[in-house]
């Protein structure tokens, strides 16, 4: 039997509330399957199951808030039988009560992840008398309860969390969590090449000009792609800051920032970008985004971006220096492509250019790998050939 | 002048059978041997064995011969040498002592006092060492009570014999040699329980031969730095539960500690009241400290683990406080 934990969804996610659960007990449920929707600061996701497997017993109701990493429920594994455990994994057996009276009487369970909060009933009231917000604060008490003089300890607070609805302000905390942190932990360094997307420009065209305006290629996926296949090569760039160390990975999922109509922005991941075609990605960035504005991502499209691309190009701007998105070391930004003066094949012309930057990690990777990564980009943008694949 | 527990039961059966010719004793070797734990020494010779009788061994026999006395219109004082054998005269106790009032529609009362000695701690083995009284607790038409102290072992026996109704009093064995130094003994009430030592972290409630240990306890904890407050029930029934909640609402933690065993004991009535009245003023869980849960051995070693201990009390206390303790 294993658990089914509260995903975390991005690096700025403490807690998620349950919001709907799509499978009961007894269902079985495959690897990747939608089981649950769970409401973050920022969206409502769908969250995937890891396993394969039969679902034992949801542990958490629909509209509870819990940490990350608590169980929402247990699965049993292909074969296993709910009779073979107890589904509740902390639920004891009954056992004679031991012989020796010398141990302590005190017999309380063991200290659990998954439980609502514990706070004494007295210190409950006393918080609710005096506008203490007791989840601010932590437990002294036994079994890590909230007590009385932990109450009496916290100051009152002054403004109270904002409601569940208010997603555009919690989004807002959320974003300002995530960048405080990487501007805290991470020593950026900052790199600009310029793109000449004459080729790649002309390429599309003619390209698009045998399709249906629906099947149409934007720019922005060849830039995905070229990004992919560039982090395929510099493997500093793909992959996450963790515990003190760089882990990379090996499958490229970039993760795109959406800007969001109210306001905030999200960076889901496009999966295995390296692997795909353009007519795929074209497709599933449109779905990403629609689903981003909607607010129905899924949890892995949350959690899994190994890189972050960055597009502001349609805002206006010319470059873009991004702020990377802990536990990730790289972000690659592009700004607006416009016709500019350049020197092409030894002559002064007027092409189209992208300013391209690179945000990355110092701890993982240095400017010069930088400048490679960022050149290898560029290099793919000038034949967009190899990016069909 | 110091005074044992003994003593003052014995001044207790000596004033009544002196003030109130309606007052007799008995009891399996009340008379001649003076009693099991020679609280009724002298007696026989004082008063005659027309009022201090020697019974047949047969609790059903001589204790539904003392309610028929009662109805009759006498007082009499029944002791019963262990709780384990009063279970003979259950079915006196609890089908006609505690009924008749409220089968006879209020025209017969019962006025008797039935004195049973519990507890373990003199190596007595598990047919003499039992702590039923919570069984007793159980049964509305009777009052229970269970003097701790001294001036209770005196001064609870009068106001028993005053009750219309059928008075159980339970007296601890290993209180018998207890003693306190008193000016006089006098009268104490049989309705309510009593803070006997006061605090403000947390409440001990507990009665009869556990009363020591709680204090035993308190004094630990005080050194400590914890301030208990020990709350002698006295009356197990009915259970004066206003000096119960009044405590938790100023400790807002309490371990309840009974010699009787965890499971349907009088501990757990305390407990289930406490959640039911004072919930919102608990800052931590209600703890329970009682016996083991086997028939109480006879070796001092395993009698002496299976017995709630002080120890054990000051453990239960300082779990209270979580990190604090």
């Amino acid at each position: 039997m294993t658990e089914f934990r509260m995903p975390t969804l991005g690096s700025d996610m403490d807690e998620g509330t349950l919001n709907e659960w799509l499978v009961k007990p007894g269902d079985a449920v495959t690897r990747g399957q939608v089981v649950a929707v769970v409401e973050t600061a920022k969206a409502a996701v769908e969250v995937e199951c890891w396993q394969d497997g039969t679902v034992g017993e949801l542990l958490v109701r629909v509209g509870e808030t819990v940490q990350v990493g608590t169980p929402l429920a247990t699965l049993l594994e292909p074969g296993e039988t709910a009779a073979a455990q107890p589904l509740t994994p902390d639920r004891r057996t009954a056992s004679p009560e031991p012989p020796s009276a010398a141990a302590p009487e005190l017999r309380l369970h063991p200290a659990r992840d998954r439980r609502r909060r514990w706070v004494s009933p007295a210190a409950r009231r006393l918080a609710e008398s005096t506008g203490v917000d007791i989840e601010a604060i932590r437990g002294s008490g036994p079994q890590g309860a909230v007590t009385i003089s932990d109450v009496q300890h916290a100051a009152p607070t002054e403004t109270r969390e904002p409601a569940v609805g208010d997603r555009a302000e919690q989004l807002r905390r959320a974003i300002g969590a995530a960048m405080s942190r990487s501007k805290r932990e991470i020593p950026h360094y900052y790199l600009a090449d310029e793109v000449v997307l004459e080729n790649a420009l002309a390429w599309l065209s003619r390209r698009n000009a045998q399709r249906p305006i629906t099947e149409r290629l934007l720019p922005t996926v060849l830039q995905l792609k070229a990004v992919a296949l560039a982090a395929r090569r510099f493997g500093e760039f793909n992959g996450f800051w963790r515990d003190g160390s760089f882990q990379a990975e090996t499958a490229v999922h970039i993760g795109v920032a959406i800007a969001l109509r109210g306001g905030g922005l999200v960076a889901p991941a496009l999966h295995d970008v390296g692997d795909k075609s353009l007519d795929d990605l074209m497709g599933e960035l449109t779905d990403l985004v629609a689903r981003a504005r909607a607010g129905s991502l899924r949890s892995s499209e949350m959690s899994d971006p190994t890189i972050t691309v960055t597009n502001l190009g349609d805002r206006g701007v010319g470059m873009v220096f991004g702020v990377i998105y802990p536990p990730q070391v790289a972000l690659v930004g592009f700004g607006r492509p416009a016709p500019r003066v350049c020197a092409v094949d030894g002559g002064i012309r007027i092409a189209t250019t992208v300013q391209a930057t690179l945000a990355a990690d110092h701890r993982a990777s240095d400017g010069h790998r930088g400048a490679l990564f960022l050149a290898a980009i560029n290099e793919l943008l000038q034949q967009p050939d190899l990016l069909e694949g | 002048m110091k005074i044992s527990y003994r003593n003052a039961v014995h001044d207790a059966i000596r004033g009544a059978l002196h003030d109130d010719s309606r007052v007799l004793l008995m009891g399996e070797d009340v008379g001649r041997y003076g009693g099991t734990y020679a609280v009724t020494k002298g007696l026989l010779a004082e008063f005659g064995p027309d009022r201090v009788r020697d019974t047949p061994l047969s609790e059903l026999g001589f204790v539904g011969a003392a309610i028929g006395a009662a109805l009759g219109g006498l007082r009499p004082i029944v002791e019963i040498m262990t709780v384990n054998f009063s279970l003979l005269a259950l079915d006196q106790i609890v089908n006609t002592a505690a009924a008749l009032r409220h089968m006879s529609g209020g025209q017969f009362s019962v006025p008797v006092v039935i004195r049973i000695a519990t507890g373990a701690g003199r190596q007595l083995a598990a047919q003499h060492s039992h702590s039923l009284e919570p069984w007793y607790a159980h049964i509305p038409g009777i009052k229970v009570v269970a003097p701790a102290t001294v001036e209770d072992a005196y001064g609870m026996l009068g106001t028993a014999l005053a009750d219309p109704d059928p008075v159980v009093i339970f007296e601890h064995v290993a209180l018998y040699n207890s003693s306190a130094e008193l000016d006089s003994l006098a009268p104490t009430d049989i309705a309510r329980a009593v803070v006997r030592r006061a605090g403000s972290d947390a409440t001990i409630i507990t009665y009869g031969g556990c009363l020591p240990k709680a204090l035993d306890a308190a004094e630990q904890l005080s050194a400590a730095g914890v301030d208990c407050e020990v709350v002698d029930l006295r009356v197990l029934r009915p259970l004066d539960l206003d000096t119960i909640i009044g405590s938790i609402h100023k400790t807002h933690r309490v371990v309840v500690v009974d010699e009787a065993w965890r499971s349907g004991s009088l501990a757990a009535e305390v407990s289930a009241r406490i959640v039911e009245e004072a919930f919102f003023d608990l800052d931590a869980p209600v703890v329970r400290v009682c016996s083991a849960e086997v028939p109480i051995p006879y070796s001092r070693h395993l009698e002496q683990a299976a017995l709630p201990q002080s120890a054990q009390v000051v453990a239960a206390v300082r779990n209270l406080f979580g990190e604090r303790s």
